[in-house]
């Protein structure tokens, strides 16, 4: 079975098998392998077949869109008309969205199929999928341990092949974290590239979509068709989306690289650093100059991080209030009541802790202490940024500070599941792109390697990866019970 | 910070979130140790600084004032726990 977006596409625009063949060998993937891994919370066996008919009857006329008859999966957090999305709570188990979000707007504008919608963290809120109310994920790589979250329905989906490519969304690290725990390239834009509208919100200045697939020459193609300004949502960017697939291949000779001495301290497994170190090898001898340069306030990034989030995500999810959609508690007594126990019964326990912090955070007397000081290191971590970007053109480091954890292993301690998005939520408080990808392993379990671009310059980091991937072939690798 | 079983109950209720008793001690201690973590907030001097909400220092867009949405009524209220006449229905607010 063609394993990238980029060789299913030139099958089906040779005729070498159709859209339907295709949609119906990952329907029966997702058939044998779901039920181990728990990636899917819907799989839309119908919608995907009709949209592959037509996918098919376009071709045969020669109306071939950037991506028609191409099979994808999106994260249950994108409304989808028609469709059931739950953001995998269940206070949105019977919520059928009406409406597209933009992102699913233009993959049926570009003829993509969709198979279904992956599971993730309760409202995007964690970094194992454990917080899903419809039960966790397991790591292809090894079904003991975690994928990551809270894309990790998607990233899993990829690792498998179960899709050739999905959907995400980044707020403190859910794509680039879940990406490299199991083994697949993911991107989060800069702030603003890729429309929010129909995304389901948790932090509004953090949010972004972004794609997941096997390299980052498939990751061009879908971010193509996710990215570009919209008028319906009104934190996005007034940017042309450049042409990222057409800027693959200009290679990084002279490409001056950074490392930041804080993502290589206490607290990052020694055996990640020596993965790392070897790709730095590997782009050294592609031509790239690497430098030392210094972020000095990443240390602060979790707490600063966590109240701006929290604070963003109290206010976001007041809207489900059990009056308009989703879960309503039975028999209300009175108001209050009603408002009450459909939230309590509706929203997980992280969920509730963040909804409790972030009320605490914005509330009379406090707010100064906590959101407004949140502001205040805020910008300060995105200068850290601005000045680094003064000598080098990419910034590079580990992902994560340790490869998938076991399941349970973290979920009696917030706090310390909370560290595990150290070298990634500094990315979403500066606005700044950032993508992951495979490097190597450590006992048997992926490693992944971030990379740092400046504003706006997606194409920039494709392009670094795809020269990576030219010479490696890590990102090939698939787990042996899933070939 | 150590947040009391009655800064809980308070918390809860300002973003009205039903806790059951029971989850009290344990909520209290999670709060408790998450405001930890953010009290290391403390460990600079960020006076002076100029808040940062949005990451690219956006201003609001504005557009022009046109009609964009039509009227969706039948199919939003299609999803709703309880209308009635094309009205949301809640419990008696107003004696």
């Amino acid at each position: 079975m063609a394993a990238s977006i980029t060789e299913i596409k030139r099958g089906l625009n040779k005729g070498e098998f159709s859209s339907v063949e295709i949609t119906q060998d990952y329907l029966a993937r997702i058939a044998r392998h779901n039920p181990a891994l728990n990636c899917f919370i819907s799989v839309t066996d119908e919608i995907a077949l009709e949209q592959a008919r037509a996918a098919d009857a376009a071709l045969a006329k020669g109306e071939v869109a950037p991506l028609t008859g191409v099979p994808l999966a999106h994260k249950d957090l994108f409304c989808t008309d028609g469709v059931k999305t739950t953001c995998a709570s269940r206070i949105l188990d019977n919520f059928i969205a009406p409406y597209d979000a933009t992102v699913i707007e233009n993959f049926k504008r570009d003829g993509a199929v969709m198979l279904g919608k992956t599971n993730m963290d309760e409202f995007a809120m964690g970094s194992s999928n454990e917080n899903s109310s419809y039960g966790n994920v397991a790591n292809p790589w090894n079904t003991e341990h975690v994928p990551g979250g809270s894309s990790g329905g998607s990233a899993a989906a990829v690792a498998a092949g179960l899709a050739p490519g999905a959907t995400g969304t980044d707020t403190g690290g859910s794509i680039r974290q879940p990406a490299a725990l199991c083994g697949v390239t993911g991107i989060k834009p800069t702030y603003g590239r890729v429309s929010r509208y129909g995304m389901i919100a948790y932090g509004s200045s953090l949010d972004q979509g972004g794609p997941f697939a096997r390299s980052a020459e498939d990751c061009a193609l879908l971010l193509q068709t996710m990215s570009g300004f919209d008028g319906r949502d009104s934190t996005s960017a007034e940017q042309p989306a450049p042409d990222y697939s057409g800027a693959l291949g200009q290679g990084i000779e002279g490409l001056k690289i950074g490392l930041p001495k804080e993502y290589f301290a206490d607290g990052l497994d020694g055996r990640i650093a020596g993965v790392i170190e070897t790709a730095i090898d590997e782009l050294r001898k592609l031509g790239a100059e690497i430098v030392d340069v210094s972020l000095p306030n990443t240390g602060l990034s979790i707490p600063t991080y966590y109240v701006i989030a929290m604070a963003e995500c109290s206010s976001n999810l007041s809207r489900f209030d059990g009056v308009r959609f989703g879960h309503r508690c039975e028999h209300p007594v009175d108001l209050e009541d009603l408002y009450k126990r459909s939230r309590g019964e509706g929203f997980g326990a992280e969920v509730k802790r963040r909804i409790m912090i972030g009320t605490y955070a914005l509330s009379a007397g406090y707010y100064d202490a906590y959101y407004l000081k949140a502001q205040q290191l805020r910008r300060m971590i995105k200068q850290d940024f601005q000045q680094a970007f003064d000598d080098v053109d990419l910034i590079l480091g580990p992902t994560t500070p340790e490869t998938a954890f076991k399941i349970g292993a973290k979920t009696d301690d917030p706090v310390s599941m909370y560290l595990q998005d150290i070298y990634t939520i500094s990315l979403n408080l500066a606005g700044l792109p950032g993508m992951s990808l495979p490097v190597g392993f450590s006992d048997g379990l992926p490693v992944g390697m971030q990379l740092i671009g400046n504003y706006f310059d997606e194409a920039g980091l494709l392009n670094a990866a795809h020269s990576y991937q030219q010479v490696s072939d890590w990102h090939l690798q698939v787990p042996e019970a899933f070939q | 910070m150590s947040l009391k079983p009655t800064d809980v109950r308070n918390i809860a209720h300002l973003a009205r979130l039903h806790i059951d008793e029971a989850d009290i001690d344990r909520y209290a201690a999670d709060l408790s140790s998450i405001l930890d973590l953010v009290d290391q907030m403390n460990q600079i001097d960020s006076s002076g600084v100029a808040p940062l909400s949005n990451p690219l220092d956006a201003t609001q867009r504005l557009r022009d004032d046109e009609v964009t949405e039509t009227d969706q009524r039948d199919k939003f209220q299609k999803i709703a726990p309880d209308v009635e006449q094309g009205l949301y229905r809640v419990p008696k607010v107003i004696e």
